[in-house]
């Protein structure tokens, strides 16, 4: 039987949720790296004993971290995260220019087929490479030195590239995502890039619909089918079915399109998750009820699911990186909160159950299914 | 021999416990004590300062004798007494939180 493992990144350490296939009885390990920010950890899909951490500190700076052995021990890999040439600067909060300050690795995405090859997204946003499981770093500068880069600006949390999406059929193909930039795809292995915002709409910026300076909070993709991605912007929920080309709403029934998490069912592409948040004011869920609403459709047609979550006095949030789904045959949906707990449902979100209540608040999940 | 102290979290990476022991060739300054400790526990390159500019990150503080070196030069001899050993080179990190 399969076992399921649940990778959690928190702001004080990073837990491993272990269950069998039925997940119904979890252990919990941890905490790894005890009182460092874990923004992320994540399992190759070549090796799923292969994993990689982002270890950070306000004091002592960025670390990686790698297991061999799925989470058992881990060896610390290289740190040095140094933009390629000269950075160069982007806008600030006022307006000014700011020389471009490595901060953080937001995201770690592992290669589909090569253990030893790893993409770190970081703040200030650029994206990197380790071709040698994480022992060296180089940046692939075309993103950060794009036309468009010295009009990027931070959003409230930082200028994090805080998602990765590599196609699964296409190894030149990679989208990434940035805070307060927009969506970018590279379709020749991270040399060049473009921004693929059109369609999008914030009226939070001058130019609602500018080419760049959405805030855009996560997307996703089916492995299936790469070419539908599903994005959770600051506000709106929406859909592109060429490859980002173009974007159109889906928000459809929600009852706030505010939110950070997005994913899509492993085996149901038309079947995606968000959870809606009250507003960017109010870091919670509306009426103090936590609830993942589902699509079937693709969007527009949206169900709560609330079965085994709080019905009453929740104001937790559920950050970007923190929702994930597992590839078992009833596919099991997971998320974490800030308040410490993750919940788990193992059929597609019908019903859910905390498998972890008192963690430090949830930065990330990512889940496996070991055989 | 020089004695440094270090934070709790750079004694984990290091797995170090208690003080560390350093010897120095020539001058003893704060640039030739955080040279030999980076080259001793490659691990802590990048915590203390910037692997690049060898700036101090900013929640840290270099204190010795009762004294705050954190904004002296990196290349002025320290005090006799951590040159000596009869006194540690503390690296310290800010207080926050809440």
């Amino acid at each position: 039987m399969s076992l399921v493992r649940v990778l959690v990144g928190t702001r004080k350490g990073a837990f491993i949720l272990t269950s069998d296939a039925n997940r119904e009885r979890w252990t919990i390990e941890g905490p790894h790296f005890g009182g460092w920010e874990i923004y992320h950890l994540k399992g190759s899909p070549a090796d799923p004993d292969r994993l990689y951490a982002s270890q950070s500190s306000g004091w002592f700076g960025q670390m990686i971290q790698r297991s061999d052995d799925g989470g058992k021990t881990w060896k610390t890999m290289d740190n040095k995260f140094v933009y390629d040439g000269v950075p160069g600067t982007h806008q600030w909060y006022d307006g000014t220019p700011h020389p471009w300050e490595f901060k953080r690795v937001w995201h770690l995405e592992p290669s589909y087929t090569d253990p030893d090859t790893v993409y770190a997204g970081v703040e200030d946003a650029a994206l990197f490479r380790s071709t040698d499981g994480g022992a060296s770093w180089q940046e692939l500068h075309g993103l950060r030195t794009h036309e468009s880069a010295s009009r990027w600006t931070p959003g409230a949390g930082g200028l994090g590239l805080h998602t990765i999406l590599l196609d699964p059929n296409n190894p030149n193909r990679i989208y990434i995502a940035i805070s307060a930039a927009g969506v970018f795809r590279s379709d020749d292995a991270g040399q060049t890039w473009k921004p693929i915002n059109r369609g999008l709409k914030s009226q939070y910026i001058p130019d609602p619909d500018a080419e760049v300076g959405h805030c855009v909070h996560r997307i996703a993709m089916h492995a299936k089918r790469p070419n539908v991605i599903y994005m959770q912007k600051h506000w709106d929920v929406m859909r592109s079915d060429d490859a980002g080309e173009s974007w159109f709403e889906v928000s459809g029934n929600l009852p706030t399109d505010f939110g950070f998490a997005i994913d899509v069912h492993a085996h149901e592409p038309e079947t995606i998750y968000v959870v809606p948040i009250k507003s960017d004011s109010e870091h919670y869920p509306l009426d103090g009820k936590l609830r993942v609403y589902r699509s079937r459709t693709g969007g527009n047609d949206w169900e709560p699911l609330s079965k085994g979550l709080p019905e009453r006095d929740c104001y937790v949030n559920v950050l970007r990186d923190a929702m994930a789904v597992d590839s078992l045959d009833s596919c099991g949906i997971y998320f974490g909160t800030t308040g410490g707990q993750v919940y788990a449902s193992p059929d597609g979100g019908d019903t859910w159950a905390p498998i972890a209540r008192d963690l430090p608040a949830v930065l990330s999940v990512e889940v496996q299914s070991v055989p | 021999m020089i004695r440094v102290e270090i934070p709790f979290h750079l004694r984990n990476l290091a797995r170090v416990e208690g003080e560390v022991t350093l010897h120095i060739e020539g001058r003893v300054t704060q640039r030739a004590v955080l040279d030999a400790l980076e080259a001793r526990y490659p691990v802590l390159k990048g915590t203390i300062r910037d692997q690049v500019t060898h700036k101090r990150r900013p929640f840290l503080r270099f204190y010795a004798c009762e004294l705050d070196l954190s904004h002296d030069s990196p290349d002025d001899p320290l005090p006799e007494s951590v040159a000596s050993g009869a006194e540690p080179y503390l690296i310290v990190g800010a207080i926050a939180g809440g």
